[in-house]
């Protein structure tokens, strides 16, 4: 898994590589996390443009760090779903729950609406 | 031709991809719809992780795999002998797991109904499970006689 994290304003962007399984989710978990936690961040977007595998632990990785952004007040974001991701995504109903963009800069422009 | 293989591997986590791939690429030959690729993937990594996260949980076993291509359908069992499911409808509920303090989703059993057409799960604590799911390939056509 290639993670690459960039932060523009508030709003972290992480862009996956790779395949979201149980052996792939800690590492993106812990990075996501490590970030947060050093960087004045407030909002998340996880671009998905290059992950082309996703299951079940890849939906507790989104509900996992949704309920991280949540309780820290602010918004999360994915962008560029792949289809198989897609698939997975509306599966679990979590695009009910987060907001889905075609593109990551609409969605960290979108979260920074906010907060401005 | 109907086709069969089986294989097996340690539970270690690093083998879920080699997995599903190489179950793909094995029902490659009934010429499936990329969808179908994708179904057949997302689901046996499902059953590859429950053997791997629940099955083994605190040691490392083996995870044993057949595929079946019989009539344009996959039949694919995935087993651990490990500590078994002691309800099993219980498990096959969505959003539960048996994992509490990690961050899993209990959607394993929702993605592999969703995404196959047959599922059978037989289980016993101690003794393991056994997860049995068909895929039906919607291009395959059948040989003329």
């Amino acid at each position: 898994m290639e993670i690459t994290v960039t932060i523009k304003k508030q709003t972290l962007v992480v862009s996956l590589r790779g395949e979201l399984d149980h052996h792939t989710s800690k590492e993106v978990k812990n990075m996501i996390e490590e970030v947060i936690k050093n960087k004045n961040v407030k909002n998340l977007v996880l671009d998905f443009s290059h992950l082309s595998f996703m299951d079940s632990s890849g939906i507790g990785v989104v509900i996992g760090r949704y309920k991280l952004i949540h309780s820290i007040g602010g918004r999360m974001a994915i962008a560029c779903a792949t289809r198989p991701v897609s698939k997975i995504l509306a599966m679990s109903g979590i695009n009910r729950l987060i907001e889905m963009y075609d593109s990551v800069d609409t969605a960290t422009t979108k979260l920074q609406e906010e907060i401005s | 031709m109907n086709n069969s293989m089986k294989m097996e591997f340690l539970s270690l986590s690093q083998n879920e991809k080699f997995a599903r791939t190489a179950v793909a690429s094995f029902v490659a030959q009934l010429n499936p719809t990329l969808d179908e690729i994708e179904d057949i993937k997302a689901s046996v990594s499902e059953a590859v992780t429950n053997a791997i996260v629940h099955g083994y949980a605190d040691s490392v076993g083996i995870v044993y795999i057949t595929c079946d291509l019989k009539d344009g359908e996959a039949i694919i069992t995935v087993k651990d002998t490990g500590c078994g499911i002691e309800d099993v409808s219980l498990a096959r509920t969505p959003l539960y797991t048996g994992a509490q303090n990690s961050e899993r989703s209990g959607l394993g059993f929702t993605v592999m109904e969703t995404f196959t057409d047959e599922i059978d799960v037989t289980s016993a604590p101690g003794e393991g499970t056994t997860i049995t799911l068909t895929k039906r390939i919607s291009t395959h056509a059948p040989e003329s006689e």
